[in-house]
């Protein structure tokens, strides 16, 4: 039925240059969406292996005449074969946006697409639900709520047995879902947090990486921390995603993407995290994390993880703010960064960006705050050249959380101002004593250095 | 970041985590011009600091990230006809056959062989239309519970529960799973009945309710003209629900009686 789309390579059909050219362009359109907080995206599911045999046949644009054919022969047509070929050659209308507007325009015919989807032709069901599908992937709201009708029995089948089937209307609902407030209002009471819940317990990794889709979408709209987060916490759907991101040869990564994806949204949405803590989210995600780290070193040479995490940027500052709300407030993590050597790989990652940079200097603060105890581990050691390269830089959030790091260590670690001077670190100073965020704790900082 | 080993181990449960040093902050620490207090983070979600990951999810999304597509072939495979009592429905590929298999043959109430798109309006099914005593308990208590899962309202009539059912979850009038039972024999069409008559005309019940006892290769009967189908529409029970079982032969002639 469905061929699984991912993890196939399929030949590329234009140049590497092209790609990386559209992806860039990509990327810059979602920022642009994010910073208007019109970040939406769907998925679209084809078969691939059913595009293939009809490839050749460009998609045509169909008018209200011939949709009404294929309408009928679907409804009423004698030969089964007919009726499903009706609507083959209808879905591969509605992916162009212009039969898509017809086709809701036209009197009658979701009303006919929906008797199909629950009728008792199980293939006839399986086309009209790849339908509705394509129309749930427009860009046009007007397209997508015109699908609003079908959402009870898509959400109905979701209780079925048909892995196939499911995982459509699931991506069928994950796109419907983004379009619109209007849409989720109906859902909401339409009982799609229960029905989600019943479903996430399917033994399918393809139906729960597209469960982990639709949740994704649910929890992402806007007025998710309000409105739906409550009652997804108050469901059985945080303890099985939790288990769906346990480290073990059963994890699946397409479905614990998405997962990861959900509690993000809940997390940071602040609405009740205690209640995660206590089915433990925190030590999931930890032992999560580490078994991902293990795996990104077991498969490359020891050099190479830090190039190939400097690939990702995205990953060092999530890791770093991790570990900076781990150690602000606790000891023992402090304690366990000195005892596990940890602050020397953190010095390497001083030159990576000044985001990264304020980040490891803060981690660092954190633990030379809690007096000499801790200093004393950090030194002697190559903290100070670091400190030297860091007062190099131009960008002042860098600068002034090095100046605060440098302050602890002089009060705290008796001959660190000694060292710092005779490693010429008045004259590091000194470019920065006209900057007005800095002056000030430029000026302390060298009496300090000069007069103990 | 790369993870020594030994905090693989510790954080992994691995015993003997050292105490926590002595902690000793000098009150001259925070005084101005130096601010620094250590503080947890939180970023609420349209914080620029998800940017990046956002971006990539979304990337991801659109499958941007991974150039994956084009499958190997549908497995084919010999054809086979499906095994179910009375249905004769050849496949020549296997996921065909799993959704035929579900959608008509997994949750089929074997009092009366309708089938149902999942176990839960099965049971609740087979509790309103074939347990007497669910009948008994009706007439006292309210005995016909939503069909929303988690909703745990009950009501008195079936009626009672449609109505919240559209009220309340915002469902269609006409939602297919939600037959009432009526007695057999033919319905007296009023204005609702009408337009679900009309509604079921328009999917070709009268051929599908053929196609009920008969296995779904035979050939449906030809088309009546519209207004004679309607007529035999009005001859349709209302109870009439989603899927039917596929048993064969006899009953055909019975369906009919019910019919005239």
């Amino acid at each position: 039925m469905w061929s699984r789309q991912r993890g196939r390579l399929k030949p590329l059909c234009c140049g590497v240059e092209e790609l990386r050219c559209r992806r860039r362009e990509r990327e810059a359109a979602l920022r642009k969406a994010r910073r208007e907080q019109q970040l939406v995206s769907k998925r679209l599911l084809r078969d691939e292996a059913l595009e293939e045999a009809e490839e050749g046949c460009v998609a045509m644009i169909f008018g209200e005449a011939e949709i009404q054919q294929f309408l009928q022969l679907a409804q009423r047509g004698t030969e089964e074969k007919e009726r499903e070929g009706a609507l083959v050659s209808l879905r591969r209308g509605l992916q162009r946006p212009e039969t898509q507007q017809t086709f809701i325009r036209l009197e009658g015919s979701i009303r006919t697409l929906v008797g199909l989807l629950t009728s008792n032709q199980a293939l006839l069901q399986l086309e009209a639900a790849r339908c509705l599908h394509e129309l749930s992937h427009s860009e046009q709201s007007a397209v997508v709520e015109a699908c609003l009708p079908a959402t009870s029995y898509l959400l109905t089948y979701l209780s079925g047995h048909s892995s196939d089937f499911i995982e459509l209307c699931l991506y069928t609902l994950g796109n419907l879902i983004v379009e619109s407030e209007a849409v989720r209002r109906q859902l909401l009471p339409q009982g799609i947090v229960p029905a989600l819940a019943a479903c996430i317990q399917s033994p399918h990794l393809t139906v729960l990486e597209a469960l982990g889709y639709a949740l994704s979408q649910l929890l992402q709209a806007k007025e998710a921390p309000e409105k739906i987060i409550p009652s997804v916490l108050g469901s059985t759907l945080p303890q099985h995603m939790l288990q769906l991101l346990q480290p073990g040869p059963k994890l699946n990564l397409g479905v614990a993407v998405e997962f990861a994806w959900c509690l993000h949204y809940i997390i940071c949405s602040q609405v009740n995290n205690a209640l995660l803590i206590t089915q433990g989210a925190l030590s999931t995600l930890g032992l999560l994390l580490l078994d991902l780290a293990g795996a990104v070193q077991r498969t490359e040479d020891a050099g190479l993880e830090l190039f190939l995490l400097q690939k990702q940027p995205s990953l060092l500052p999530e890791g770093l703010w991790l570990l900076n709300n781990l150690t602000a407030n606790s000891p023992s993590f402090c304690t366990s960064l000195l005892s596990l050597d940890l602050i020397e790989p953190l010095l390497h990652l001083l030159s990576v960006s000044n985001v990264v940079s304020v980040l490891v200097l803060t981690v660092l603060c954190n633990v030379a705050e809690k007096g000499p105890a801790y200093c004393q581990r950090l030194w002697p050691g190559p903290l100070l050249s670091s400190l030297l390269d860091t007062l190099a830089f131009s960008d002042t959030e860098v600068v002034g959380q090095s100046l605060e790091l440098l302050q602890l260590l002089f009060l705290y670690q008796p001959g660190a101002a000694q060292a710092f001077l005779q490693q010429s670190g008045l004259q590091a100073l000194q470019r920065h004593e006209e900057v007005a965020q800095l002056q000030d704790r430029v000026h302390a900082l060298q009496q300090t250095a000069l007069h103990g | 970041m790369q993870l020594p080993p030994a905090l693989h181990a510790r954080l992994a449960g691995a015993p003997g985590s050292a105490e926590p040093l002595p902690v000793e902050r000098d009150p001259a620490a925070r005084t101005a011009p130096f601010r620094f207090a250590p503080r947890p983070v939180r970023f609420p979600r349209e914080h620029d600091f998800f940017e990046e990951g956002d971006v990539q999810r979304h990337l991801y999304l659109q499958d941007v990230l991974m150039q994956v597509g084009g499958a190997p072939e549908r497995p084919r495979v010999p054809e086979f006809t499906c095994q179910v009592a009375g249905c004769c429905q050849v496949f020549d590929a296997l996921e065909d056959y799993e959704h035929h298999y579900h959608t008509l043959h997994r949750n089929v109430c074997s009092f009366c062989k309708r089938a149902f798109p999942s176990g839960h309006l099965l049971d609740t099914h087979i509790l309103e239309w074939h347990d007497s005593l669910f009948q008994i308990l009706a007439e006292r208590q309210d005995m016909y519970q939503c069909l929303v899962e988690g909703c745990t309202e009950k009501f008195r009539t079936s009626r009672d529960r449609k109505e919240h059912l559209v009220m309340r979850h915002l469902y269609p009038a006409d939602f297919r799973f939600d037959k009432p039972r009526k007695s057999r024999g033919p319905v007296m069409p009023g204005a609702a009945e009408q337009v679900l008559a009309e509604a079921l005309g328009d999917d070709g019940v009268p051929s599908e309710g053929d196609a009920m006892e008969v296995c779904s290769e035979h050939v449906e009967p030809p088309p009546v003209p519209a207004g004679e189908r309607r007529a035999y529409s009005h001859r349709i029970p209302s109870t009439i629900c989603f899927g039917q079982g596929a048993s064969r032969g006899f009953k055909r002639a019975k369906k009919r009686n019910k019919h005239q």
